[in-house]
């Protein structure tokens, strides 16, 4: 492997001689050099816990840490899938680690599980996300950077003896691509010893059918390669959590009584609860971060920057510059902008010459109305006019007959009364 | 549709595009401290184990580059430092070649091991520097080499798909021969030193002490001191990064006391006073490199090996990339790369502590 690097460091340069050295020189310190820098800075790990509710999640973690973190019993009625981070700063001699967990909340307690797996990715691509805007950044501080992103995910299979569930499928699948899964069966007292063997290589079949990436411990480095080989053939780990602690011979031991016996947490043949904890702690703590950088951390950015329109070669295969890209990107972001800002203002000055148009054909009609009702009002009037015309003469007339009449009434009163009777009658009658 | 839509909506479009803070990590900003008892041994220090085991296997790389005037034996130190034949000779150069007519830049690279850690070692050589009659300017051709390295590094860490480790050709330690003339710096050292001391640490050497007695090599190194304090030049290890106390009184003492380093170069070995030493035979005496351990001590021993690549890492590198994305990108500092392009945050929150 080192040979191969090298070979590849050459580019233009002149053949890379090995030298030996005639003296001591003291760069073989150079290893503890960095070491000491990060301890001065400390460790970050993030664990992310995936599992139903009341499967043992908290409980696991309290036990292989060793302490109570604390934390209260979660309900089952959550509506949607949530995720509770907290940090915890632990030391070890001169080793200072932020630990940080992240748990489930509700997870598998809902009716429909259709959703339930996206709160953990969008968590996980979030933390992603902050990482890569940090790197981005022109003024940016990756050294001191909190990193968050999820380092391994426990994910905590049910105790049913028989398979995975739909949802574990589902998840897994899901997360396969974006953390390193450890996938661990949970409250593993419940299954007996030889139900427990079949119970593991169904799993692991049903994983490796389905196409589920889980962690592999890494085998290249002689020194662990055999025991992170025989590891990788007990996956998944069948845990027992507990705090409480018993009286076992003359040893108090954590573990869990029960009426027929006691399950000791740290008895490797009772689980195996002490394999996790010095695989996940002990032998690869630093494989599983530099996985979670180099492995997914890459995929992702990589994703997100095609997503973006950003390549590494362009048409005709010449290399593109990220900055040729992005500014082509930003040209055409611009121009699209502009254009959009020109259709709205076409849009707007459109409304409008449509809205007037309205306003002006209504304000027509309500003249034309206007014209049509003053004109209806001037012929009633005329009409009326006429009327009291006609009624005016016909008063006249009458007053006048009555004039002639009672002049008529007023002369001797010797006529034929008759006569008069009759013309009076008739003279009556005219008005009857 | 408001009266003066255009406007307004621009307004708000824009302030979409400003991309919002950076998603929050999930974390309280205030980590909660567990007492440290823990109840029992975990195993959480044998992480140092681990990545002892891994950097190992990496290997590491290291560009140290020599400035100043030929035969003030430059070569020669280098070996010595790095006790191998890293470099040839000026004076096994073939006769004919003449001293060239511009600065050149030749980087050659070496594989040295020990005790299991395997360091690339490049020594990056400038024949040429100030050997001429007219050296204005001299120092531009490194100076655009050490950025011509920080753009190389840029563009591998700038690709959509990076490799898993960017070979690492910046320079992180540039030796600079003083001429040992006991009066002080000449015009051409204040102003490589001005120029190059911003990027990337510079240490100054004072080449081939032997020709000075005891209180001359003191005063020369107080009237360099003097001199390069005077012009602003920052040496390493600078003083604008020592990070705390404890850092500073140490490296306080190696500025005011033991730096510019005088120094014997030799690859040869005599006896002195029953010890094997390297030095100089001289009619009068054999001449030890004296201040030699200390910058062995500083270039390639215990202390300062590593904090010479990340300062260059972390200060240098980043100063180059935060002026190059500036310059050509036009956009406000602070600003991601591609600020204006990230499409806003999605409107769901990322999931927070409760």
């Amino acid at each position: 492997a080192s040979s191969s690097e090298v070979a590849g460091f050459t580019g233009k340069r002149e053949n890379i001689r090995s030298l030996t050295m005639s003296g001591h020189v003291g760069f073989e310190s150079l290893p503890d050099q960095l070491v000491n820098r990060s301890i001065q800075q400390g460790f970050c790990f993030n664990i992310l816990c995936v599992g139903e509710t009341g499967i043992g999640k908290s409980t696991l973690i309290d036990t292989l840490f060793n302490t109570n973190f604390e934390d209260h019993e979660s309900s089952h009625f959550c509506p949607n899938v949530k995720l509770k981070a907290q940090t915890y700063e632990l030391q070890e001699s001169n080793v200072r680690l932020k630990l940080t967990i992240v748990n489930t909340v509700g997870f598998g307690d809902q009716i429909n599980k259709e959703e339930s797996y996206q709160p953990i990715v969008d968590y996980i691509d979030a933390q992603f996300e902050a990482y890569l805007q940090e790197e981005l950044k022109i003024k940016r501080s990756l050294f001191t950077y909190h990193d968050s992103r999820i380092h391994v995910c426990l994910y905590f299979i049910s105790p049913t003896g028989h398979s995975l569930k739909t949802l574990d499928l589902l998840t897994m699948k899901n997360l396969d691509s974006k953390v390193n899964i450890i996938p661990v069966i949970a409250k593993a007292d419940t299954v007996s010893k030889t139900e427990l063997q079949k119970f593991k290589i169904k799993l692991m079949s049903e994983l490796v059918s389905n196409g589920v990436q889980i962690y592999q411990f890494p085998t290249d480095d002689d020194t662990i390669a055999k025991i992170n080989a025989a590891m990788n053939g007990q996956l998944p780990f069948a845990v027992v959590g507990s705090m409480d602690e018993v009286k076992v011979g003359n040893k108090m031991v954590k573990a869990r009584q029960y009426p027929w016996g006691v399950v000791q947490v740290e008895n490797e043949n009772h689980c195996d609860f002490v394999k996790l904890r010095e695989m996940l702690i002990c032998t690869n703590m630093e494989d599983l971060r530099e996985q979670t950088h180099t492995r997914h951390y890459e995929l992702y950015r990589r994703c997100k920057l095609e997503e973006m329109g950003f390549t590494d070669v362009g048409p005709e295969n010449k290399p593109v510059s990220l900055q040729e890209t992005y500014e082509a990107k930003r040209h055409e972001f611009h121009g699209e902008r502009q254009r959009k800002e020109e259709e709205m203002k076409q849009m707007f000055v459109q409304r409008v010459k449509e809205k007037e148009a309205v306003l002006k054909e209504a304000e027509r009609e309500l003249q034309a109305k206007f014209e049509h009702l003053k004109r209806l009002h001037q012929e009633e009037r005329l009409k009326l006019e006429e009327k009291r015309r006609l009624l005016e003469e016909e008063i006249i007339a009458f007053s006048k007959k009555k004039a002639t009449s009672e002049i008529f009434h007023n002369q001797p009163f010797l006529a034929t009364g008759s006569n008069l009777r009759k013309d009076k009658d008739r003279k009556n009658s005219n008005f009857l | 549709v408001s009266a003066g839509l255009p406007e307004t909506r621009t307004d708000t479009a824009m302030s979409e595009l400003v991309p919002e803070p950076r998603p929050k990590p999930a974390v309280p900003m205030k980590p909660m401290s567990i007492n440290s008892n823990l109840l029992g041994y975990i195993g959480i220090d044998t992480i140092i184990e681990q990545m002892r085991k891994k950097t190992m296997k990496t290997g590491f790389d290291f560009n140290i580059m020599v400035v100043g005037q030929s035969g003030l034996g430059k070569s020669t130190l280098v070996n010595t430092l790095f006790k191998s034949q890293v470099s040839r000779k000026a004076s096994s150069w073939n006769r004919e070649e003449k001293i060239p007519k511009t600065v050149e830049i030749k980087a050659i690279g070496h594989v040295i091991e020990e005790g299991g850690v395997k360091m690339k070692l490049t020594v990056i050589d400038t024949p040429g520097f100030g050997d001429q009659i007219n050296n204005e300017n001299c120092w531009e051709p490194i100076e655009k080499y050490i950025n011509e390295q920080y753009e190389k590094f840029l563009k591998e860490e700038v690709n959509i798909a990076r490799k898993k480790r960017i070979p690492d050709t910046r320079v992180h330690c540039c030796l600079y021969f003083i001429s040992p003339t006991g009066h002080s710096l000449r015009p051409l050292d204040l102003e490589f030193m001005k120029h190059l001391s911003k990027v990337v640490n510079i240490i100054p050497v004072i080449a081939k002490a032997d020709t000075m007695t005891l209180e001359e090599k003191s005063e020369f190194k107080q009237r360099v001191r003097k001199e390069l304090e005077v012009n602003g030049i920052e040496f390493y290890p600078q003083k604008e990064f020592d990070e705390d106390l404890e850092d500073k009184t140490e490296n306080d003492k190696i500025r005011q006391e033991s730096m510019p380093f005088a120094v014997v170069g030799s690859d040869k070995e005599y006896q002195v006073n029953g010890k094997r030493v390297l030095g100089r035979k001289t009619p009068w005496g054999i001449i030890e490199g004296n201040s030699l351990h200390l910058l062995e001590e500083l270039v390639a021993d215990q202390t300062h090996l590593q904090d010479l690549k990340e300062v260059t890492h972390n200060i240098h590198y980043e100063t180059y990339r935060a002026k190059r994305l500036n310059d050509n990108g036009g956009l406000p500092p602070g600003e991601g790369l591609l600020g204006t392009v990230l499409p806003p945050v999605p409107a769901t929150p990322c999931p927070t502590a409760e």
